[in-house]
């Protein structure tokens, strides 16, 4: 009887009924989500930057030695690493600022009614849900300049995307981009959703033209979503790998991320690794708090 | 009474039999290997070995891309998820010095295995460091770089009249590098949707190096002093950069976009009817005599890797031993294993399997060399090979070579004696690194 009882009542009085205080129930989710992330997130963080000081080689069994800010200095002061920089610094810039446009143009697109517009949206969203090695695969042969459609579309007779040092990074950069456009639009759409229609109404009643509309009432209104969007797709650029190492071997297209996948695993110089991988996690930190500024005086506005 | 005793006894030995036969169906090895078809020839051979063991023997397989970091991060984590690996050449250093792989120096010497395999087997394969006589692995699939072509392009009267006419010689199999650009060139016909040659550019592991070095190895240079880390002057001599300049003139006959290509593409530009030539490992030739897999199976001949001006041959190494994972708990029965292996008849039947065996006695057996079109080729490669490095830091070392030939040959930057050059300073300052200049 006393179990039907309880039914009736709410979660928190129900638990109160069984003895269980909101201490309690707090406690059995916290506690298991602290030491998932201590464990998993927190501890291997710290260790690896315990490893970055030292010399050690997962692939040896000689003892480590603390070499200090050494490793730092090496890849500091290593041209390859930094032409790794440049060319992922080149990627995200190429990359992001495609996706940011592909993606907002959609979804000013989008953000209107027509025929079979949800179906479309659903479409537009398959990229981004395919797995991104995938998607890499998939586009080498987009690009491939015997059988390939991209070339015989435009024309291009014998281009070869990939093999050309000086294409291949923007080959990458728009398979990105036509893989995360549309993380961009669905972003873009709930911000645009979320302008308030008597805005619109009261320019259209003062005669307002679509540019002044836009850049007066549209984007302030979307920007603060818009940079949440950049923040991402930022860092996730920055990190990009498997979309890249499976389209070429171009060294004008190694990213910093393929570089610390070799130092890691092929070459098995963890230490320096380590180092490297704290490098790539300061930069990224430090590009995500620039955003984050500008994004909290965006929205003091 | 009688009737109860021989039922006990007859009950007791029928469990015993059983007990023994659930014992040695328990007995389980596992043998990693790459994803390609003599792995599938290794685990139809060492089905003959559970059949007479009990033993039952899986090859465990992952494709060639993940290959190395899959093998290295069981070894590292020291796992004892496989018995027995069949490394490539180049983890020899790294396995027998990182404590990976038990020593087979009394295996080997106890079955005489340097006069039962190839000479260059057991170099390349087995022993490490070079000369020491200390062995880690016993040769298992010969291997290295071979060539396949269209012989009915090769053999049209018309084109060889016009060979003639443009080049005055002969249209036939290369003798010589020069050549084989030759023929690469003639064949090059980019409108008609036909190149001269296929040879492998993809610089994410070992595939452009193994391409590459065949070329300078025919023309008179090396990688190094193997023995001393000496490398100024060898890895850049004029000789070296002679042939990574004849590499990269190859390049120039390829199919387009042909800048990330291994055994997959390199296969293709034959089954696709693409070139007239096609560089692979001898172990990826199977699917080219296959009607099933090419179209033109009757019409593709395979020859040897050609010489260099001096008339020097040499050829890449691929090609793998097995050795015994020292954090395997099932060493003795791997040991057992391996005396199976190396038994004659074992290596007659991997040979006829499909596998390249390493015994000497099968390799120069004319059922051996007659028994594929490419065969003859591989017998007579297996006595000109050369291999790459096999330090523990080789991966390092494959990187910078890969860093600095591959702008040169693909991208077209730079000299072929500037990469070299390069590639020399490179390797000195690793070297030096891990105090190999003592």
């Amino acid at each position: 009887m006393a179990s039907v009882a309880l039914t009736h009542l709410d979660p928190a009085s129900r638990a109160a009924a069984r003895g269980w205080s909101d201490l309690t129930i707090r406690n059995m989710f916290i506690i298991p989500t602290l030491a998932f992330l201590i464990v998993f997130n927190i501890f291997p963080l710290i260790y690896s930057l315990g490893y970055s000081f030292t010399n050690f080689a997962a692939n040896r069994s000689e003892p480590w030695q603390f070499v200090g800010l050494q490793n730092y200095r090496e890849l500091l002061s290593d041209d390859h690493i930094w032409s790794n920089f440049v060319t992922t610094a080149k990627y995200v810039i190429v990359s992001v600022t495609g996706q940011m446009i592909v993606g907002f143009g959609l979804a000013l697109l989008l953000n209107r009614s027509f025929p079979m517009k949800g179906l479309i949206t659903t479409l537009l969203l398959l990229p981004m849900m395919m797995s991104a090695a995938v998607v890499g695969l998939f586009w080498q042969l987009l690009y491939s300049p015997s059988w390939g459609p991209i070339n015989y579309v435009f024309g291009l007779g014998d281009f070869a995307w990939l093999s050309n040092p000086d294409s291949a990074l923007y080959a990458v950069a728009i398979t990105d981009i036509w893989m995360w456009s549309p993380f961009v639009m669905l972003l873009s759409l709930a911000g645009l959703s979320a302008v308030p229609q008597h805005l619109y109404e009261a320019a259209a009643i003062d005669r307002a033209g679509w540019w002044y509309t836009f850049t007066r009432i549209t984007l302030p209104l979307v920007s603060p979503i818009l940079l949440i969007a950049l923040i991402f797709r930022t860092m996730e650029a920055f990190k990009t790998f498997d979309i890249a190492y499976t389209m070429t071997t171009q060294p004008t297209a190694e990213l910093i991320a393929i570089r610390l996948y070799k130092q890691a695993f092929q070459q098995w110089d963890t230490g320096k690794s380590c180092a490297l991988a704290y490098i790539v996690l300061i930069m990224v930190l430090a590009i995500t708090n620039l955003y984050v500024k500008y994004l909290n005086k965006v929205k003091e506005r | 009474m009688r009737k109860l005793v021989t039922s006990v006894l007859a009950g007791i030995g029928l469990t015993l039999a059983y007990g023994t036969s659930v014992h040695a169906q328990d007995k389980e090895l596992t043998i990693f290997w790459a994803e390609w078809d003599p792995a599938n020839y290794l685990q139809e051979l060492v089905n003959d070995y559970m059949a007479e063991t009990g033993v039952k023997v899986t090859v465990q397989t992952t494709p060639w891309p993940d290959f190395q970091t899959k093998a290295f991060t069981e070894f590292n984590a020291h796992g004892d998820a496989y018995d027995l690996v069949v490394g490539d050449s180049q983890w020899l250093g790294a396995g027998s010095t990182q404590g990976h792989y038990v020593d087979l120096t009394d295996f080997f010497n106890q079955h005489k295995l340097t006069d039962v395999m190839a000479p260059a087997t057991i170099k390349y394969y087995a022993e490490y460091p070079g000369g020491s006589g200390k062995y880690w692995a016993i040769p298992l699939e010969g291997d290295a770089i071979g060539w396949s072509y269209r012989k009915d392009w090769f053999e049209d009267p018309k084109e060889k009249e016009a060979f003639k006419a443009k080049y005055g010689y002969d249209l036939d199999v290369p003798k010589t590098y020069a050549q084989l650009r030759d023929i690469a060139e003639f064949f090059h016909r980019p409108d008609q949707k036909r190149y001269g040659v296929a040879i492998y550019t993809d610089n994410s592991y070992d595939a452009m190096a193994m391409g590459v070095e065949s070329a300078i190895f025919s023309y008179g240079g090396d990688l190094g002093d193997y023995a001393s880390y000496k490398v100024d002057g060898i890895t850049n001599s004029k000789q070296a950069a002679a042939g990574l300049e004849m590499y990269k003139d190859l390049y120039k006959f390829t199919p387009p976009g042909w800048g990330k290509t291994f055994f997959v593409e390199d296969n293709q530009a034959i089954t696709g009817g693409l070139a007239a030539m096609s560089m692979n490992f001898f172990a990826f030739f199977p699917p080219l005599v296959n009607k099933a897999t090419n179209p033109y199976a009757d019409v593709t001949g395979f020859f040897a890797n050609p010489g260099g001006p001096d008339g020097k041959r040499f050829a890449a190494l691929g090609g793998q031993g097995v050795s015994v994972v020292s954090y395997s708990k099932n060493k003795d029965e791997a040991m057992k294993f391996l005396e199976w292996f190396i038994k004659d008849d074992t290596q007659k039947k991997w040979a006829e399997l499909g596998g390249y065996t390493c015994s000497q006695a099968v390799l120069k057996s004319e059922a051996f060399q007659k028994a594929t079109p490419y065969n003859k080729a591989f017998y007579d490669t297996m006595f000109m090979v050369k291999d790459f490095w096999a330090t523990p830091e080789y991966a390092e070392v494959l990187d910078q070579l890969n860093q600095n030939i591959y702008p040169f040959v693909v991208g077209g930057k730079g000299t072929a004696q500037e990469a070299l050059d390069k590639t020399a300073a490179d390797w000195k300052a690793t070297f030096t690194k891990y105090n190999r200049y003592k």
